[in-house]
């Protein structure tokens, strides 16, 4: 009897989060057309979700990629096919690993950020305020910060793929000895233009769903400083999951 | 008990009207039933003891709450019947500050009093001298650099006042505004708020604790208790008032029919809890 109740109460709460994940994105995407349109805040939050990430994004995306090739050139060497390293890395870059490892460490780094920036408005009225001198909340907080985190996210992925690929350049030609020609040749040799867009639609999806989840989280925070902590860790918790989640639908979709 | 305000006059809609309004949080009633109107500037001030869901009455007039039953008329039209953009040109009508400020702690001073002015689109010389304005009203000048955090609470209070002036509003909503001020700041408070109805127009909703302040500024007052408003009356009849739940607030004893009430609510929400 407890077991069902507590799988009962699981469900409900999941099919609440759901609901309200839902019902911001129709209402952010019906806030956002209409006026005033707050491009200098659009423009900040852009700088802190983008320009703020890259040097996260550059220092992951590079050691993805030297890892890559080190593992990779390791592993093919056994059958004399190394070769492709420069295709593994490539393809397994620009395909999925730029995209997800991107979109996990936005989560991490902004999108606590955005539930512990919202919850705290909330928590402390600052959200009441916002509505109570007819501003709109949700246009004016998690418009931009949404908007912000799709235009943001697929710029920071076909930044990885080339930080990437030049991380795998670098080990494979400096530390393993490939010759630096046939290197670049391979790896561009299987990659087309679809497994980039692909990589950038991804990401765009990606920046939808964390930004939103981290935005709803803040935005319904209950109980003081530490309702604002636990919105801040489902935000990264929830976000992370699902965006991981997310990938596997897309990639079933897209390919 | 309820008494009712004298009828409007004929033809004349009243600027805010609430009809049967209900809403409890988790199973707790909080309002039970409140009604009442209010004319185009007049004052009313709520009083009652604490947690009996002032500010939460307050929130309603806003729309910030919505009711679980109930109606709320503000210029006579039905607030949740209107799409949310009309919604939200209706709140421009109002200015609110709330009990701890809920000043926007990522700007300064200047900005959170510019706020709605910048909002409502007036050129930038004009919205440096209201904003100059305004907080000379509450007399804080020399603040407008800094961020609200350095400020007192009794400041950031003042802060949130002139903020909820500053876009010289229809209808003002105070929760609180001189609860902690000194004795000086709290007539200051209570000076701006008779000159501003007296002015201006402006109906105004106050929550207060200050039997002193509500006989000042109020055209009348009401006493919420039990989710619902008691007894509304203007204040030199309600501080006369023999009604004993009055008669208990008025003269702030520890028994009588609103402690009774306390009583009875903590001993059934206690099961509950456990």
């Amino acid at each position: 009897m407890k077991l069902l109740e507590l799988i009962g109460r699981a469900l409900l709460r999941l099919l609440e989060e759901l609901g309200r994940f839902f019902q911001m994105l129709g209402s952010a995407a019906s806030w956002l057309i209409r006026p005033p349109y707050d491009v200098a805040e659009l423009f900040r939050q852009m700088v802190r979700v983008g320009v703020d990430s890259i040097p996260v994004v550059f220092l992951t995306t590079l050691f993805t990629g030297m890892v890559l090739a080190l593992q990779t050139f390791n592993g093919f060497k056994r059958f004399h096919a190394e070769s492709l390293v420069g295709s593994v890395v490539a393809l397994s870059l620009t395909r999925e690993l730029a995209p997800v490892l991107t979109a996990l460490m936005v989560t991490g780094r902004v999108g606590s950020a955005m539930a512990a920036e919202l919850g705290t408005m909330r928590v402390t009225e600052q959200i009441d305020a916002l509505t109570a001198l007819g501003t709109e909340p949700v246009q004016y907080l998690v418009v931009p910060r949404v908007t912000a985190s799709v235009l943001m996210l697929p710029l920071l992925v076909i930044l990885g793929d080339f930080v990437g690929m030049y991380g795998g350049y670098l080990v494979a030609v400096q530390l393993l000895g490939a010759n630096p020609i046939t290197y670049i040749e391979n790896s561009f040799q299987y990659l087309e233009i679809s497994d980039v867009t692909s990589g950038i639609i991804k990401a765009a999806v990606f920046g939808l769903i964390f930004s939103l989840l981290a935005c709803v989280r803040g935005y319904y925070t209950e109980g003081g400083a530490e309702g604002v902590g636990r919105a801040t860790t489902r935000a990264v918790v929830s976000g992370s999951l699902s965006v991981l989640f997310a990938d596997f639908f897309l990639t079933k979709l897209l390919f | 008990m309820l008494k009712e305000p004298a009828p409007a006059e004929a033809g004349k809609t009243p600027k805010i009207r609430v009809e049967d309004l209900h809403k409890s949080f988790d199973g707790k009633v909080v309002l039970d039933g409140v009604n009442f109107s209010l004319p185009e500037g007049e004052s009313l001030v709520v009083v009652g003891p604490s947690g009996t869901g002032k500010s939460v009455l307050l929130k309603h007039l806003i729309g910030l709450v919505r009711p679980d039953s109930g109606r709320l008329f503000v210029d006579g039209r039905d607030f949740w019947a209107l799409s949310d953009l009309e919604r939200t040109a209706v709140r421009k009508k109002f200015g609110m500050s709330f009990q701890e400020g809920a000043l926007f702690d990522s700007m300064s001073v200047f900005d959170n009093v510019a706020f709605p002015l910048r909002r409502s689109g007036r050129p930038p010389s004009e919205v440096r001298e209201r904003v100059r304005e305004c907080l000379s009203i509450v007399h804080l000048p020399n603040v407008e650099g800094k961020r609200p955090s350095e400020l007192s609470g009794g400041m950031r209070r003042r802060v949130g006042f002139a903020r909820a002036i500053a876009h010289e509003p229809e209808i003002l909503l105070f929760d609180e505004p001189n609860t902690g001020l000194d004795p000086i700041m709290t007539d200051v408070i209570d000076e701006v708020i008779l000159e501003m109805k007296e002015k201006l127009d402006v109906t105004i909703v106050t929550i207060t604790h200050h039997m002193e302040s509500a006989r000042k500024i109020g055209d009348r007052v009401a006493l919420l208790a039990g989710g619902k408003l008691l007894y509304q009356a203007p204040p030199e009849e309600f501080l006369k008032s023999d009604d004993p739940a009055v008669r208990q607030f008025v003269e702030g004893k520890a028994e009588g029919p609103l402690t009774v009430e306390f009583e009875r609510e903590t001993a059934t929400a206690a099961p509950e809890a456990s």
